[in-house]
């Protein structure tokens, strides 16, 4: 769905395409540099600085997981920088780790920066063994060093750097300490090979020596790295190796079988616990003071109740008020829509554009295809811009606060037993609160789920049950004076939510995915990351989601003018009835599979002529939030699940929205609700 | 003539016939797999027992020797985590001494090893130990050695001792993540989630995981964690910030 001019402009904006198209540009060293490290240690911060350009930063494991590129220009060398999602060691444990694994294999980069937390060093230094092992070019940063120094320690990179044998500085890069020392590190690279050896015992020793031999013959990448992997039997080097000479696999699968003998399988065991103690004694060396066994302050103590089964609701509950209800409903979908809308557009662009359309073209067709009812200008970008980018623009800001501040994690802690019982897993939080922000998004961000059947039930919940902001600004807006109706909304909507889901995880074969998940520190958000977190998602959704949206407009002025529209409308008009709502409400159907909020925003005009309120408003607005998903997100559905999962996705949420629908409304009659 | 009166023998060989049941799918040994000194003297012994039955070459459990064998495999394993665990006996070494081990531990002791030990439900070997009366109880004892993370109670400490994961990803990840045996770690809280301090982060995890992670319990209620209190102190509102000492 990229538009390629869309993506140059963004592009030139963003100074990613200057440096290779600006003839004023001399000419430079080229290297390329990987930052490699665990989530949250702040690899994209870094990237941000050094690239100048906009990326998803993230405080949660797993969100970064397309690459980020960027370049960068440090005295005469031009550096293209690579971004990779978090990861904790070479041996893959999630697609995140794989991405980061094979970026290392294929990018032949010139530099790798691993990026760790300083104060859990002796937990990082595993990752920078193998990536020597894995004969690259290594440099250690230890990042948020101040945060270790208000733990209690204090580090001595030199010692590091002389136990190692590979450059290693200390920063602190959300506030720029130490960035010189990193530039002129990046700038002048060290091109020596480190000695450096972790000690195994002598059977993994003598097995590595003996696979790395047998590869010298047989493949032209033979570094321990790879041994390892194949000790630790790692799918993916296994599959890259079983293409070699049969008895070159055969005399591996030899040596791994004897080592296993000699352990109890599997090696991983007595393999990291070498590294861990050769780790244990290098920051043994590089520490000079003693650590306070549990940091202390503010932030720890309201991370702890963040935490907390009782203190956790209530400050989740005052997330919710403050963020969605004050920021994005008041605030974005009061304040901000308000002005743009009725101010902006309908004070001063659309009669403007209407006049100024009106006067150059003489056809009537053609005018309202710019500036009719359905025209570009006066719907199609007047919802983008002053409707949904707004709520949309609000949403990812606080997402990106939550995201910053090391809250989500705690979400998910909290949730991951609820969850559990909808066959998804605490991990889940992260695309299912993104979905209130955009589900196509949303969709998109269900990469880092486990397994297939946990990214499976995420689709389905996010295509029926999560209406996302565009919507719910429309949502929240029509029904904020029938608050009966709303909450009678609310209530359909998290019950839909749980039985569905609750279903689903029943129905669907396969186990529900283990929950484990390194908590950050709550830490204050950066404004930097923050802004360019929000930045760089609405650009995504400028790019991605605003141009359908702009199709849209086109696709109903076709659809009106062949008259299209009406039959369609005639075609589901049976199920309209069926729910109990008035012909004009089926236009409103046809409108929200194009978009999502659209379909609300025509319930809303038809609200707004007297055409429909009480009962079947609120039966209305159920079954058009459960309703199919908008184009863009059927589209990346497509792209991510297949045709086939994407169209019975959207045939199950079609029935199930008419069959919540049906029900809801025989029950509201029969109760005699008043709305 | 009750099962602890039989040779050293005799209960390997008990031993060897349950394994072959148990975990290989054969239900017999061939004669021929015992070695010839065991064969004479262990086979009388265990059929005059009335263990175990031999006929056209091959031997095979009876029920009675069924149970005795699983009684033996029992503590044998759990003398092997004993060594392992507790007594931080080397791998080469554990095998041979539960053997000798495991004839000291007369039944009753087993479920009480059983318990200090937090239940394990593999050997240091990864093979299973037969659940026993105590397992299905969940006896908790007035203190354990090593303990299931999933059993330990909050701001008690020790160090991991090793982690039974038959998912081969999650396993890596605790193992990258610095969840190795030996790390020390403290549990923060249980509900909803388990929370434990690990270095200097926190991880958390589900039941299920924590109930892998067996941890040899070191002390309980360090000084160094402040009981959580929700009172509002008067230092005021202040976050670990991300932007801070300026250098």
């Amino acid at each position: 769905m990229g538009v390629p001019a869309l993506e140059f402009v963004r592009d030139l904006l963003t100074g990613r395409r200057h440096c290779e198209t600006c003839p004023l540009a001399a000419p430079a060293i080229e290297r390329k540099l990987i930052l490699v490290g665990p989530p949250n240690v702040g690899k994209s911060v870094i990237f941000n600085i050094l690239t100048g350009s906009y990326v998803v930063v993230s405080n949660y494991p797993g969100t970064t997981v397309e690459v980020a590129r960027g370049r960068a220009r440090i005295g005469d060398v031009l550096l293209q920088v690579l971004d990779s999602p978090g990861a904790y060691s070479l041996a893959p444990s999630s697609e995140d780790e794989r991405v980061a694994r094979d970026l290392l294999v294929e990018e032949r980069p010139d530099l790798v920066l691993h990026v760790v937390d300083a104060k859990n060093l002796p937990r990082m230094l595993p990752l920078t063994f193998q990536l020597i092992e894995a004969e690259l070019p290594v440099a250690l940063d230890l990042n948020i060093i101040d945060e270790a120094a208000r733990a209690g320690l204090s580090l001595d990179p030199e010692q590091l750097a002389d136990d190692l044998g590979i450059p290693v500085i200390a920063t602190a890069a959300a506030t720029g300490v130490g960035m010189d020392r990193m530039r002129a590190l990046l700038s002048d690279p060290p091109s020596q090979p480190t000695s450096f050896q972790v000690d195994y015992p002598p059977p993994i020793e003598s097995a590595v020596q003996r696979i790395v031999l047998l590869l010298r013959e047989h493949s032209d990448v033979a570094t321990k790295a790879v041994a390892f992997l194949l000790l630790q039997r790692d799918d993916g080097t296994w599959q890259r190796v079983s293409r070699l000479a049969p008895e070159a696999v055969a005399g591996i699968e030899r040596i791994v079988a004897e080592t296993e003998d000699h352990y109890n399988p599997p090696l991983s065991f007595p393999i990291a616990l070498a590294r861990q103690r050769a780790a244990d004694r290098l920051a043994g060396r590089a520490l000079s003071a003693r650590p306070r066994s549990v940091p202390q302050g503010v932030g720890e103590r309201l991370g702890r109740l963040a935490m907390h089964p009782l203190a956790g609701i209530p400050i989740l509950v005052a997330v919710a008020y403050f963020g969605l209800y004050l920021l994005v409903g008041r605030l974005a979908a009061g304040v901000v829509v308000d002005f743009l809308d009725q101010r902006l557009f309908e004070g001063y662009i659309n009669p403007w554009c209407s006049a100024f359309v009106e006067r150059i073209l003489p056809w009537p067709t053609w005018v309202s295809l710019f500036v009719g009812e359905y025209g570009l200008i006066t719907l199609g970008l007047r919802y983008a811009v002053a409707i949904v980018l707004p709520l949309v623009g609000a949403f990812f800001l606080l997402f990106a606060l939550l995201e910053d501040s090391g809250y989500l994690p705690r979400l998910a802690l909290l949730l991951d037993r609820l969850f559990k019982q909808i066959g998804l897993s605490g991990r889940a939080v992260i695309p299912i609160i993104l979905g209130f922000g955009c589900d196509t998004m949303a969709t998109l961000v269900t990469r880092v789920l486990e397994s297939r059947r946990e990214r499976l039930i995420a689709t389905f919940l996010l295509a029926l049950a999560i209406p996302c902001s565009a919507q719910l600004g429309v949502i929240l807006g029509l029904l904020s004076s029938h608050p009966a109706g709303l909450m009678i909304w609310g209530g359909v909507m998290v019950a839909v939510f749980l039985i569905s889901g609750f279903l689903a995880s029943r129905l669907l074969p396969g186990e529900t995915s283990r929950f484990y998940l390194e908590i950050p520190p709550m830490r204050w958000p950066s404004l930097r990351n923050v802004g360019a977190k929000t930045f760089a998602r609405l650009r995504w959704y400028a790019a991605e989601v605003i141009p359908v949206f702009l199709l849209a407009s086109v696709v109903i002025w076709i659809g009106q003018l062949a008259h299209l529209f009406q039959l369609a409308v005639a075609a589901i008009r049976p199920a309209v009835h069926i729910v109990g709502l008035p012909d004009a409400a089926g236009e409103a159907f046809l409108f929200g599979f194009l978009r999502r909020d659209y379909g609300a925003a025509r319930v809303f005009d038809v609200h707004s002529a007297g055409a429909i309120s009480g009962v079947p408003l609120v039966v209305a607005m159920v079954t058009i939030t459960l309703f199919v998903p908008c184009i863009a997100q059927f589209l990346v559905m497509v792209r991510e699940r297949g045709v086939r999962t994407a169209l019975a996705v959207a045939a199950i949420v079609l029935a199930f929205a008419f069959s919540v629908g049906y029900f809801l409304n025989l029950v509201l009659i029969t109760l005699q609700v008043q709305i | 003539m009750t099962e602890f009166d039989l040779s050293e023998t005799a209960e390997e060989v008990l031993a060897s016939l349950w394994v072959a049941e148990e975990e290989s799918d054969e239900h017999s040994l061939s004669l021929e797999d015992l070695s010839p000194s065991e064969s004479e003297e262990a086979l009388r012994e265990l059929s005059d027992a009335g263990l175990a039955s031999g006929s056209s070459g091959r031997l095979t459990l009876t029920e009675a020797g069924r149970k005795a064998a699983r009684s033996i495999i029992r503590r044998e394993r759990l003398a092997e985590r004993l060594l392992a665990d507790v007594l931080n006996v080397g791998d080469a070494v554990v095998t041979e001494a539960a053997c000798k081990f495991e004839h000291l531990l007369r039944k009753g002791i087993d479920d009480e090893i059983c318990t200090l030990l937090g239940h394990p439900k593999v050997c240091p070997h990864g093979n299973p130990i037969p659940p026993g009366e105590c397992c299905r109880e969940g006896a908790r004892a007035a203190r354990t050695v090593v303990s299931a993370l999933a059993d330990m109670s909050p701001r008690q400490a020790g160090v991991i001792a090793y982690i039974h994961a038959r998912r081969r990803p999650m396993l890596q990840r605790l193992l990258a993540m610095g969840a190795v045996p030996g790390a020390p770690v403290m549990l923060l809280q249980r509900f909803p989630s388990f929370v434990f301090q690990l270095g200097q982060g926190q991880v958390a995890v589900d039941r299920e995981t924590a109930r892998d992670i067996y941890v040899r319990i070191t002390g309980k209620r360090p000084a160094a964690q402040p009981p959580l209190s929700f009172s509002p102190r008067a230092r005021g509102f202040r976050f670990r910030r991300g932007r801070r000492d300026r250098s």
